[in-house]
C-alpha cells in the first residue's frame, strides 16, 4: 500500500506548489484522506490558497458522499449496501460489527476511534460481501472477519499492518471469449495508428461496429471522428472508470487486470483525434487500485508509450493523470464526469453541447468506458474482421458481465452479444432462478418469461451488470434497494428527480409496511412515468425503472399487500401518537387509536 | 424562407442561435417556466418548460430551435405532466400561499393556476428550514426556495459577487450564502442588487414593504401569467 504522504503529493495539495492547475475536487479528497475529515483550519487554508469563497468549497464538499466537514473515526468503516451485499448477510455483519465495536450505525464513536455507515454498492458483487476500510476494500465479510477487524481497531493497529488477506480483490474472469481470450501485443494499435493515421483507425472501429460499453452502445467511431473534427488547438481523452451502476465490476477487474490495455487503447485514442492529455476517473470506491495504476502508467513511460514523443515521434505527446471520485455515482454520466474532473460537484450539464466539442475545460473530449478503450485497442491490433466474427449484426462483438446474486459462480464473464439469458444463467450455475436485474439499478427488471431473450443493444442492452434473484427471494426488497440508491444518488438539479425519488421511496415504503391502496399504485406509476418523460439525464429518466418493471411484470409483489380502502393515509395515526404517549407517561386503551386510527 | 417551427400548430419563426423559448417569446406565446429569464443563460432545471418535439420531451428553454420542428406545448398530456412537476415543488417546500407576502405576484403560484392544479397530493415533505432576517434591507425565506438558481445566477453573473450557492446533494440541495457566519446580513449583498430582484417566488423579499400592494390588485390578480409573465420584469419597471 502506498503510504498516506505519497498520496498527499500525488492528488492534491502538491496541484497548489504549481505542479498542476489546482484541483478543488483532488486537493479535498487529499485532506480529507489525511484528516478523515476536512477540518475548518484547512478549509480556511484551503480557501485563502486558492482564491475559492470557503461556502464554494463546503458546496463541493456536501455534494460528495465521502467528503465530511464533521469529524469521523480513525478508522472509517462503509459496508457496500448493494442488494447483492444485503443478499450475503451484509446487515447482520453490520449490527455484529456496530455491537462488537459499540458504534451505532451512521455515526462515529465518542473516542473518534471509529465511524460505521453504509454506502451505495462498491463493485463487489462477486466477492461480497463487502466494505471500505479507509478507502481500502475488504472483501468477503464473514463473522469471524468481523470479530478480526474488531480486535484490530481495538488495538489501534495501522491499516498497513492489517493482514493482507483481508484486502484481496479477485481478479479472474470465469469465461473469456474472443476479447480476454487473445494475446494482446503493446503499442502494436498505436504503432498502427502511428503507421497508417487517424482516417484508418476510425475506418476500422466504425467496420468492427464499436459501440459503447457503459450501457449507451454509442458508436465509438463517430465520438472519435466528431472529437478529432472539432475545431481546437487542445483536445482530452478521458477514461470513464467510474463504474458506479449497482453490481457492476467488470471495469473493476479491467483496471486490475487488463490496465495496459486500458492505456493503449486511450493512447491509441489520443494519436488518433490529436490529443495530448488524459484522465482516467476512478470512482473514490476503487482507490485500492491507485497505485497499481500509478505503476502501469510508470512502467509505458519508462517504454516510451506516455509522456514526450511516443514511440520516437516527436510530435505525439500524450500523457494520463488519475483523478479520483469522492462517492457520487452521478458522476458516471459524462458531462457530470466533466464537472467532477473541473473540481466542481457533479451536475450534468445541458446538452447540446456535447463533451466531444465542449467538454473538459470547454474543449472537445471523449469520453469513453474503460471497455471500450480496451476492446478499441485490440481491434486494431486484430482487424475489424476479428471482432465481427461474433456477436449480433446490430451489437457485433462481446460484453464482459459482472454477474451476482443467486449463482454458484459469481465473477467476471466475456459473453459474445446475443447470448440469451438463458445461456449465462446455465453458464453461471444459476438454478431455480426467478429473475434478473440487468444493466444494473437503473437497467430492467427480467423475468422468467423472457429468459430467451438477449444480451444486445437491441434487445436487452446493458452496461454490464446482471444480478440474479432466485425463488426464495423477495423481489420488492430489490426494488426498494434500488428506489433508495436512486434517493441517495440524485443530484437534486432538476425537479423530477430530485423530489420524485424521494417521493418514490415515501411510497414504496407505503407498500412494504401495508398501508398502501390502489390509488398509491396508480400514483407511483403516475409519477415513475413523469421522472422517466421530464428529467434533465439518465439518472432521473431510469430512477423509476425498478418500480415500472414490478408493477409491469410482477404486480402481485405490490397487490398483495395493499388494503381493501380506497384511500388510506400516508402515516399511522396511532403510531403518531407514540411521542405523546411517552411524554404522558401513558399506555392505557384511550391513548391508542383502534387499527392504526384508521 | 425558413426558420420557422410550429409550436401547438402556429408557425413561429426564429433567428440561428435562439432556442425553442426564445422564439416562442419573442412571438408572444407563452411556454409556462419558473427558472428561465431571459437575461441569463438558460439553466433547465425546473423542468416545467417541457414540450415535446417530434415526439421527444425537452426543455425549451435549453433546446436550440430548428426548422420544421414540431412542437407540442399546451397539450393536455403535457399540462398534466406540468401540473404534476408544480405538485413536486409544493410539496417539498413549505408554500403557503394565504400567508405569503408574494401571493398574486408569484410565479409559482400563477403557473400552477395557468396548469389547472387544485391541491398538491402527494406527501408534503414539511421540511425545516429557517428565515435569515439579518439583513437590514431583504429578508430570505428558505422555505419557498425553488433552486431556480437566478439569484446564484444574477450575483455572480450580473453582480459580481458570488452571494449565492447550491449546496448538498439530491433532496438535501438548499441555497447557502457566501459570508462568515452564513448569513445575508454578513455578506456583502444589497437591495440594489440584480439579485434581490429576480427572484420567481417569496424567497428573496424586500423589507418594510410588506402588503404595500394589497391582494387582489397584484400582478397576476389582474390578468394571468400568460399574458403578463414574468413577475421580473414587472418588478424592475416598478423600481425604476
Amino acid at each position: 500500500m502506498m503510504d498516506d504522504d505519497a498520496q498527499q503529493t500525488e492528488l492534491g495539495m502538491s496541484n497548489l506548489a504549481g505542479k498542476e492547475p489546482f484541483n478543488l475536487l483532488q486537493g479535498l479528497i487529499a485532506l480529507q484522506h489525511k484528516h478523515h475529515y476536512i477540518p475548518s483550519d484547512e478549509l480556511e487554508r484551503l480557501a485563502a490558497a486558492s482564491g475559492i469563497s470557503e461556502t464554494h468549497i463546503t458546496s463541493v464538499i456536501d455534494f460528495y458522499g465521502f467528503l465530511h466537514t464533521m469529524p469521523h473515526g480513525e478508522y472509517e468503516i462503509l459496508f457496500s449496501d448493494n442488494i447483492t451485499d444485503q443478499m450475503q448477510g451484509s446487515h447482520l455483519l453490520a449490527d455484529l460489527l456496530s455491537k462488537g465495536l459499540g458504534v451505532a450505525i451512521g455515526t462515529t464513536r465518542e473516542d473518534l476511534r471509529v465511524s460505521l455507515d453504509y454506502t451505495s454498492c462498491i463493485g463487489m458483487g462477486d466477492q461480497s460481501p463487502a466494505a471500505l476500510i479507509n478507502g481500502q476494500t475488504i472483501t468477503r465479510l464473514t463473522p469471524s472477519r468481523i470479530d478480526q477487524i474488531i480486535q484490530l481497531i481495538e488495538s489501534s493497529t495501522p491499516l498497513q499492518q492489517w493482514p493482507e488477506e483481508l484486502f484481496v480483490v479477485d481478479g479472474k474472469a470465469q469465461r473469456k471469449a474472443i476479447v480476454l481470450d487473445t494475446e494482446y501485443t503493446s503499442a502494436a494499435a498505436i504503432q498502427a495508428c502511428l503507421d497508417k493515421g487517424a482516417e484508418a483507425v476510425f475506418n476500422q472501429l466504425e467496420q468492427a461496429g464499436l459501440r459503447g460499453g457503459g450501457g449507451a452502445g454509442f458508436s465509438t467511431a463517430s465520438k472519435w471522428r466528431l472529437c478529432a473534427s472539432a475545431a481546437a488547438e487542445k483536445r482530452f481523452v478521458v477514461c470513464n472508470a467510474d463504474e458506479g451502476e449497482p453490481g457492476t465490476f467488470k471495469d473493476r477487474f479491467l483496471l486490475q487486470s487488463h490496465a495496459d490495455r486500458l492505456i493503449e487503447g486511450m493512447t491509441l485514442c489520443a494519436a488518433a483525434i490529436g490529443a495530448n492529455s488524459g484522465f482516467i476517473y476512478l470512482r473514490g470506491e476503487y482507490r485500492y487500485l491507485l497505485e497499481s495504476l500509478q505503476s502501469a502508467l510508470d512502467q509505458r513511460r519508462n517504454k516510451c508509450l506516455l509522456g514526450d514523443a511516443i514511440l520516437g515521434h516527436n510530435d505525439f505527446n500524450f500523457d494520463i493523470t488519475i483523478h479520483l471520485g469522492a462517492g457520487a455515482y452521478i458522476c458516471g454520466e459524462e458531462s457530470a464526469l466533466i464537472e467532477s474532473l473541473e473540481g466542481k460537484r457533479g451536475i450534468p450539464r445541458s446538452r447540446p453541447p456535447f463533451p466531444v466539442t465542449q467538454g473538459y475545460n470547454g474543449l472537445p473530449t471523449v469520453v469513453n468506458n474503460v471497455e471500450t478503450f480496451c476492446n478499441a485497442a485490440m481491434i486494431i491490433q486484430q482487424g475489424p474482421e476479428w471482432y465481427r466474427q461474433v456477436g449480433t449484426p446490430a451489437s457485433p462483438g462481446t460484453k464482459l458481465l459482472s454477474i451476482s446474486g443467486d449463482c454458484d459462480h459469481p465473477g467476471i464473464y466475456e459473453f459474445p452479444f446475443g447470448t440469451t439469458i438463458t445461456e449465462i444463467l446455465s453458464c453461471c450455475g444459476a438454478h431455480q432462478t426467478m429473475a434478473v436485474q440487468v444493466g444494473g439499478a437503473a437497467g430492467r427488471l427480467v423475468s422468467k418469461s423472457e429468459f430467451n431473450r438477449t444480451i444486445a443493444f437491441e434487445d436487452i442492452p446493458t452496461g454490464g451488470s446482471f444480478i440474479i434473484f432466485n425463488q426464495s427471494r423477495e423481489l420488492l426488497r430489490a426494488i426498494e434497494n434500488f428506489t433508495q440508491f436512486f434517493q441517495h444518488e440524485s443530484c437534486g438539479f432538476c425537479t423530477p428527480c430530485r423530489v420524485g425519488t424521494s417521493l418514490l421511496v415515501k411510497q414504496l415504503n407505503k407498500v412494504m409496511v401495508g398501508h398502501a391502496t390502489t390509488k398509491d399504485l396508480e400514483e407511483m406509476s403516475i409519477l415513475s412515468s413523469l421522472m422517466k418523460k421530464t428529467s434533465h439525464c439518465g439518472l432521473g429518466q431510469t430512477a423509476a425503472n425498478p418500480i415500472l418493471d414490478g408493477l409491469g411484470k410482477f404486480p402481485k409483489l405490490f397487490q398483495s399487500r395493499l388494503r381493501a380502502t380506497s384511500f388510506e393515509p400516508a402515516f399511522d395515526l396511532d403510531a403518531s401518537l407514540e411521542e405523546a404517549r411517552q411524554l404522558t407517561g401513558r399506555d392505557d386503551p384511550n391513548a391508542h387509536l383502534e387499527g392504526g386510527g384508521v | 424562407m425558413s426558420n420557422h417551427f410550429t409550436l401547438d400548430g402556429v408557425t413561429v419563426p426564429f433567428t440561428t442561435g435562439q432556442t425553442i423559448m426564445d422564439a416562442a417569446l419573442k412571438a408572444g406565446i407563452y411556454i409556462p417556466h419558473l427558472c428561465h429569464n431571459p437575461e441569463f443563460k438558460p439553466h433547465g432545471s425546473c423542468r416545467l418548460c417541457t414540450v415535446n418535439v417530434n415526439g421527444r420531451n425537452v426543455a425549451a428553454c435549453t433546446t436550440p430551435a430548428a426548422e420544421g420542428l414540431e412542437i407540442e406545448n399546451e397539450t393536455h398530456e403535457i399540462t398534466t405532466q406540468r401540473r404534476l412537476l408544480l405538485k413536486l415543488l409544493f410539496v417539498e417546500g413549505n408554500h403557503v400561499c394565504p400567508a405569503c407576502e408574494k401571493s398574486g405576484a408569484c410565479q409559482l403560484q400563477a403557473v400552477a393556476y395557468h396548469c389547472g392544479m387544485l391541491a398538491p397530493e402527494f406527501v408534503h415533505f414539511y421540511p425545516k428550514r429557517a428565515v435569515d432576517a439579518s439583513h437590514p434591507e431583504t429578508i430570505i425565506d428558505f422555505n419557498r426556495c425553488i433552486l431556480c438558481e437566478l439569484c446564484v445566477r444574477a450575483s455572480h453573473d450580473i453582480d459580481k459577487k458570488s452571494v449565492f450557492t447550491i449546496s448538498g446533494r439530491g433532496i438535501h440541495s438548499h441555497l447557502t450564502i457566501n459570508s462568515p457566519s452564513g448569513k445575508l446580513g454578513d455578506s456583502d449583498f444589497t437591495a440594489s442588487d440584480k439579485a434581490a430582484r429576480v427572484c420567481p417566488v417569496g424567497a428573496i423579499l424586500p423589507k418594510h414593504k410588506g402588503y404595500n400592494k394589497p391582494i387582489g390588485k397584484r400582478l397576476y390578480d389582474q390578468a394571468p401569467i400568460s399574458q403578463v409573465g414574468d413577475v421580473a420584469q414587472h418588478q424592475e419597471a416598478t423600481d425604476e
